[in-house]
């Protein structure tokens, strides 16, 4: 029997070190629904999980295991779901009830090129703007992009991480290149993660208000069983958990679920700068594309182009002071990304004409090759 | 003063939100009825109430788990099962109880039902039937009878309606019952049972809806009551595939089935759990 840690050094692919990463963070519930290409999660998963005391259940479809997963969350456990397009889609109205509920969990996305059923087995980084977007109603949420297997371990865990410090859905955007991938990825001693958990409640339970947020602006979180007799509800509610059917407690309620997220940006986001330093023209990409564009820099400064990356591990709550930093000293800016211009928005946004923001994007299928960058970076220059 | 007080308390206070009353069910409705029964069950049954949770989904019924005293969840529409089963497997020591409609359960959400029972998940599932949409005006539902009017189908309803008592034991359930809310001892007895059962328990409870169906069809609140006193005939055991449901020709009631079988925790701690793969070996 193997222990939730496997510390070592493995040759493992990226699906299946997102199911040891959510193993390290003391992920117990998985429920999921077979899709290519992020099966290989829910099978280590259905493997892994019965041996350190976890619960694997397959559901009857992709809305059911979203709601399954937040029904395990509100009893306690750390609970995660893997899916790709199509069933990213059927989740989209229970990640909302996790958002409004504030039910920590993780989505992980191995994305596959869409619309519909698209190319099944063939790399996209299309959803990035459903991840923002893709549920009813106005929110924030935090999404994660791995760019290799030793990114899909530790991003698992900082998934985890901030899921439950903030109480709410994390999503990790992967795609089916690094979620087949196989790579070297070092599993560090179990007593070096040092998993966070959701805020505990404390004080008299009958007093307890289930929705008032504690000194970071998140509430702590009171599971069923415990004794709080808490409500929780998808419709607009107050600090107590109950319904209010007014635009004044709608406001009052859309002010912390997006609060929290504004007030904590430094603990949430991360990027990566390479070569930024003297950098004239800046690559902006993640996932997969960020390896692609990590080759461009190297092989465009050989050429003379003072070229930089800045690499977004998160990607929501967008970066946008780093983006927006860069615009005001560099000469231009390139996204690159498997879609026709969705992150591109983002950085055309900020940037705000301060420098121009190029795009190198593919419709999907493909890993864009970094001859495709050079080229755009010597057009630039 | 003490006369006052002692004349407003309800004896089922101590499970209810108070200070959510008034609730939101119209006059004549038979909701309140079917969840008052279930709540004094929770309380005969002498389960642990701590570790009792109730989960609905959206609705007329699924604001069930807004008035109940108890950690109570009001989840998305027909995802009530999935979000219970999760609880129920996370936390296999919390008793979880599905409070909600036949339109909720049955059609937005008759494919999570049917996976639930035949995996014989340990819920108890209280289905409120008033055979229409009521929160949203009165539309037709999977539960709707056959020529029934609502304001979808006006000049009656075309299609068939499901046998719910037949749906839940093809699929599997360990405990299939149905009663009206005129019924409320049988009702509350057989909540209890359903309670204290391993297993994925089943109740169908008819209720009336006079404001939406009622008006609709002929039914004023006390003609529905009349129909379930006249033409209602109690038959335990019987075949859940002959249970009726017809307003001319008779209703069945009564606690069709009932034999535990292994739930899906037993199987799962039996099949996938490593103290059992190492006890098979040594067995070899």
């Amino acid at each position: 029997m193997k222990p939730a840690v496997l510390t070592g050094e493995h040759f493992i692919t990226g699906d299946v070190a997102c199911a040891e990463g959510a193993l390290a963070a003391g992920c117990r519930f998985f429920a999921g629904y077979p899709i290519t290409p992020a099966t290989e999660v829910a099978e280590h998963m259905a493997v892994r999980l019965p041996d350190v005391g976890g619960t694997y259940i397959q559901m009857e479809d992709e809305i059911a295991s979203m709601g399954a997963v937040l029904g395990a969350s509100c009893a306690g456990a750390k609970s995660m779901t893997a899916t790709s397009g199509p069933g990213f889609s059927l989740m989209m109205e229970n990640i909302g009830l996790a958002i409004c509920t504030e039910t920590p969990c993780v989505v992980v996305n191995v994305q596959r090129a869409g619309p519909s059923t698209g190319l099944p087995t063939l790399a996209a980084q299309g959803d990035m703007m459903q991840a923002r977007w893709g549920s009813h109603g106005h929110y924030e949420i935090i999404t994660l992009a791995p760019s290799s297997p030793q990114e899909m371990f530790y991003l698992t865990i900082t998934a985890f991480d901030l899921s439950e410090t903030y109480r709410t859905p994390v999503l990790i955007m992967s795609d089916e290149v690094i979620g087949h991938l196989s790579e070297r990825v070092i599993i560090p001693e179990a007593n070096a993660i040092k998993p966070r958990s959701r805020p505990k409640p404390k004080g008299r339970k009958d007093r307890f208000k289930p929705f008032q947020p504690g000194p970071n602006g998140v509430a702590p979180m009171a599971i069923a069983g415990e004794g709080y007799g808490i409500h929780v509800t998808g419709l607009t509610h107050d600090e107590k958990g109950y319904p209010v059917m007014t635009a004044e407690a709608q406001e009052a309620m859309l002010a912390q679920l997006t609060g929290k997220i504004h007030r904590n940006l430094e603990d949430i986001i991360r990027t990566e700068a390479y070569r930024l330093e003297d950098a004239d023209l800046v690559i902006v990409s993640y996932g997969v594309s960020a390896r692609s564009s990590l080759a461009a820099v190297d092989e465009a400064r050989q050429l003379g182009i003072k070229a930089g990356l800045l690499k977004l591990v998160t990607v929501w709550p967008f970066p946008e002071e780093r983006v927006r930093a860069l615009a005001e000293r560099v000469k231009g800016l390139v996204t690159v990304e498997i879609n026709l211009g969705q992150i591109h928005l983002e950085v055309q946004r900020c940037a705000a004409g301060r420098a121009p923001a190029m795009l190198v994007g593919h419709a999907g299928g493909a890993v864009i090759p970094p001859e495709r960058i050079i080229e755009t970076l010597r057009n630039f220059s | 003063m003490n006369k006052t007080k002692e004349r407003n308390e309800h004896p089922l206070d101590e499970l209810l939100r108070t200070d959510r009353i008034p609730h939101i069910w119209c006059p004549g409705c038979g909701i309140g009825t079917a969840f008052s029964a279930s709540l004094v069950a929770m309380k005969t049954s002498a389960i642990d109430l701590q570790k009792t949770v109730m989960v609905s989904g959206i609705g007329c019924s699924g604001r069930g788990a807004g008035y109940i005293k108890l950690d109570s969840y009001h989840t998305t529409h027909g995802r009530a099962i999935p979000f219970a089963t999760g609880m129920k497997l996370a936390n296999p020591e919390l008793n979880v109880v599905v409070f909600s409609g036949d339109g909720d359960l049955f059609a937005i959400g008759g494919n999570h039902f049917i996976h639930a029972a035949r995996r014989n998940i340990d819920l108890t599932v209280v289905c409120v039937n008033n055979f229409n949409y009521g929160m949203t005006g009165g539309q037709a539902a999977a539960t709707t009878p056959c020529n029934a009017r609502t304001t979808t189908t006006p000049r009656g309803n075309p299609e068939t309606p499901f046998n719910l008592p037949f749906m839940a034991f093809a699929a599997g359930a360990s405990y299939v019952a149905r009663w009206t809310i005129l019924h409320t001892r049988d009702l509350t007895k057989s909540v209890e049972e359903a309670l204290l059962r391993r297993g994925f328990s089943f109740i169908e409870v008819l209720a009336p809806c006079p404001t939406s169906y009622g008006r609709r069809n002929k039914q004023k609140p006390l003609d529905t009551l009349k129909a379930y006193q006249e033409r209602t005939v109690i038959k335990h055991a019987c075949h859940p595939a002959e249970v009726q449901l017809d307003f001319e020709r008779g209703i069945t009631l009564g606690k069709f089935f009932d034999l535990e079988r292994p739930t899906f925790l037993d199987m799962y701690d039996r099949t996938c759990r490593p103290q059992e793969r190492i006890e098979k070996s040594e067995a070899v």
